[in-house]
C-alpha cells in the first residue's frame, strides 16, 4: 500500500483546510492485475467535500489513472455508487465529514463485476430491470384513438410516486444479502420497480409481471433484510414493494 | 409446482408446527417432572395413545416438510446451475422423504407395540 | 459463480454487522432454521430406539441427560421460540403487514419498511428466546 499526499501547487482546490484525510482507493484492473491493491492518498476536505470531489481531486492532481463513473454530481443520474467504508453509497451524496473517519475506503460495489477501479458493470441489473417489464402495459394508449387522458387521483400517484424515484444506481442490489451468492435472483432493484408499475392504476400488467417474478430466483428469494431500502439513496424503499408484491401473491392483497 | 406454492405450503407448515409442537412440549413439562415424563413406560404410553402419535406423525411431516425446503431454499441461493439446482431440490425431497419414512416407521411400530 | 463477479459470497450473506438489526435476524434466522432442522433429524433418530426396548432407549437418555446434553438442549429451546417469533414477523411483513404505506419520500428517506415495530419485534423475539432458554435450564437442571 503506498501513500501520495497532495501536491499542493498544483492544487485548483482550496487547500488550505487545515483538515486532511486518507482516502484509500481500491485499484483492479481485470486486464493485468492478479488482485485489488489499495492505494492511499492524504487529501485535503471541508465540511462540504463529498468522497466523489475527493476522488476527483485524487484524479485531477495525483494519480490520473484512478476510474470512476460520474454525471451529475447531485444523486439524479446513478453513476457514482461505489462501497464507501464498507457500505454502498453514492459517492456524491456521501460527504466526507459524515463519515467520521480518518481513512475513507473505496471500493467498486460488490455483487457487479469490475471493469476497472471503482467502475462496474451494471449490465445485468438493467437485465433484470427490462425483466420485469418496466412499462405500462394495456391495450389502449394516450395517443392512439379514442384519444383520451389516463386520469390518476394524487392518492393514486401516492401509491407508486416513491418507487418511481429509482435512478438506477444498484446499491440495492449491492447490499442484498442474496444477491451477495445468488448470481440469478431478480434482485431488489427489479423488483421494487415490478411494484412501481404494479402499483400504476394505469397499468393492466399485474398478472404478466406476476408471473414474471414467481420463479425459484424471483420474489422469493428475498427475506426482508431490508439492507436495499436503508442503503437507498433516494428513500425508494423496495423492501416494502417487495412485500407487497408477495401480498398480491400470498392472495393478502387484491 | 409455483413457487409461491411452494412457499404458501412452508409458511402453512410452519404455522402448524408450531401449535402442535407447541402440544408436544407441553406433554413433556405437564405430566409431572420431565425426565419422568421421558420413562420408558410413559413414553411407550404416550405412542399407543392414537390421537397422540397421529400428531408426533403430523409434526414429522409438517417439521419434515418445512425444514427440507427451508434447506433447499439456503441452498438454492448458495450456488446457481441447472443440473445444481435439480440435484438441491430432488436431493431434498429425497431427505425429507426418508425422514418421514423413518419416523413414521418409529411411530407405527410403537404404537402398535412392536417394541 | 464467476470469479470476476465480485460476489461477496457467504462471508457478504453472513455478516451481520453493517445493516443493522434485520440483518443480524436474518442471519440468526438461518442459522437457527439449520440448527433446527439438524436437531429435528437427530431427535427423530434418537426416539427410534424406543422400538429397541427398555434399554436401548435408556443408554439412548443417559447420552442426552448429561449437562452438555441439557446446555445443548436449551440452546434448541432459544433457536426454537426466536426461528418461531421472528418466522412470525416476516410472515407478516411478506404479507404487505406492518411494512409502511408508501409515500413521497423525505430526506433523510428513512425507510419505513425498516420500522421501528419490527426493530421491538426483532428485540423481543431474542428477549423471548431468552426467557424461554432461562425456563428450560430451570426444568432441565432444576431436578
Amino acid at each position: 500500500m503506498s501513500e501520495t499526499t497532495f501536491a499542493e501547487e498544483q492544487s485548483s482546490t482550496e487547500v488550505s483546510s487545515s483538515k486532511t484525510v486518507t482516502l484509500r482507493i481500491a485499484k483492479f484492473n481485470p486486464d493485468h492485475d492478479s488482485g485489488q491493491q489499495f492505494v492511499d492518498f492524504k487529501v485535503p476536505y471541508e465540511r462540504w467535500t463529498t468522497v466523489l470531489d475527493a476522488v476527483l481531486d485524487v484524479k485531477k492532481h495525483l494519480d490520473h489513472s484512478v476510474a470512476v463513473r460520474y454525471s451529475c454530481r447531485q444523486a439524479s443520474c446513478g453513476s457514482c455508487g461505489m462501497k464507501i467504508n464498507g457500505r454502498p453509497r453514492l459517492a456524491c451524496f456521501t460527504k466526507i465529514s459524515e463519515l467520521n473517519s480518518d481513512v475513507v475506503t473505496v471500493e467498486p460495489m460488490n455483487n457487479y463485476p469490475i471493469i476497472r477501479d471503482l467502475v462496474v458493470k451494471l449490465d445485468q441489473m438493467f437485465e433484470n430491470h427490462k425483466k420485469v417489464q418496466p412499462f405500462l402495459l394495456r391495450e389502449d394508449s394516450e395517443i392512439t384513438g379514442p384519444t383520451k387522458e389516463f386520469n390518476q387521483t394524487p392518492e393514486q400517484l401516492e401509491e407508486y410516486i416513491q418507487f418511481a424515484n429509482c435512478i438506477k444506481c444498484g446499491l440495492c442490489n449491492s447490499a442484498c444479502p442474496t444477491m451477495a451468492t445468488d448470481s440469478s435472483f431478480l434482485g431488489p432493484q427489479a423488483l421494487g420497480q415490478a411494484y412501481r408499475y404494479v402499483a400504476d392504476n394505469r397499468d393492466k400488467g399485474k398478472n404478466s409481471r406476476l408471473k414474471i417474478i414467481d420463479d425459484s430466483h424471483g420474489i422469493w428469494r428475498c427475506h426482508f433484510a431490508g439492507s436495499c431500502s436503508q442503503v437507498c439513496p433516494k428513500g425508494v424503499d423496495p423492501a416494502m414493494g417487495i412485500q407487497f408484491l408477495r401480498g398480491y401473491l400470498l392472495g393478502f392483497r387484491k | 409446482m409455483r413457487e409461491s406454492t411452494i412457499m404458501k405450503i412452508h409458511y402453512a407448515t410452519a404455522l402448524g408446527a408450531v401449535v402442535l409442537v407447541a402440544v408436544h412440549v407441553l406433554f413433556r413439562i405437564t405430566m409431572g417432572s420431565f425426565s419422568g415424563s421421558l420413562e420408558y413406560e410413559q413414553v411407550l404410553a404416550n405412542y399407543k395413545f392414537v390421537p397422540y402419535a397421529v400428531m408426533l406423525e403430523l409434526i414429522l411431516v409438517l417439521l419434515s416438510v418445512h425444514g427440507f425446503n427451508g434447506l433447499r431454499v439456503i441452498l438454492l441461493e448458495l450456488k446457481q446451475g441447472r443440473s445444481y439446482e435439480k440435484a438441491v431440490t430432488y436431493g431434498c425431497i429425497a431427505g425429507m422423504t426418508c425422514l418421514v419414512a423413518f419416523g413414521s416407521r418409529t411411530i407405527l411400530m410403537a404404537s402398535m407395540g412392536m417394541t | 459463480m464467476k470469479r470476476n463477479d465480485n460476489r461477496e459470497g457467504i462471508k457478504g450473506m453472513a455478516n451481520p454487522g453493517r445493516y443493522g438489526i434485520e440483518r443480524f435476524a436474518y442471519w440468526l434466522m438461518r442459522i437457527t432454521g439449520l440448527g433446527l432442522l439438524a436437531y429435528l433429524i437427530g431427535h427423530v433418530y434418537e426416539t427410534s430406539n424406543i422400538i429397541n426396548g427398555k434399554s436401548a432407549w435408556e443408554n439412548m437418555l443417559s447420552i442426552t441427560q448429561t449437562t452438555e446434553g441439557h446446555v445443548f438442549l436449551t440452546l434448541v429451546i432459544g433457536m426454537c421460540v426466536f426461528h418461531t417469533a421472528n418466522g412470525i414477523r416476516v410472515m407478516l411483513g411478506h404479507g404487505g403487514y406492518g411494512v409502511g404505506k408508501p409515500a413521497r419520500p423525505d430526506y433523510p428517506y428513512t425507510p419505513a419498511s425498516q420500522n421501528s415495530m419490527h426493530k421491538l419485534c426483532i428485540y423481543a423475539s431474542i428477549g423471548i428466546a431468552a426467557l424461554a432458554m432461562m425456563y428450560g435450564l430451570s426444568v432441565l437442571f432444576g431436578e
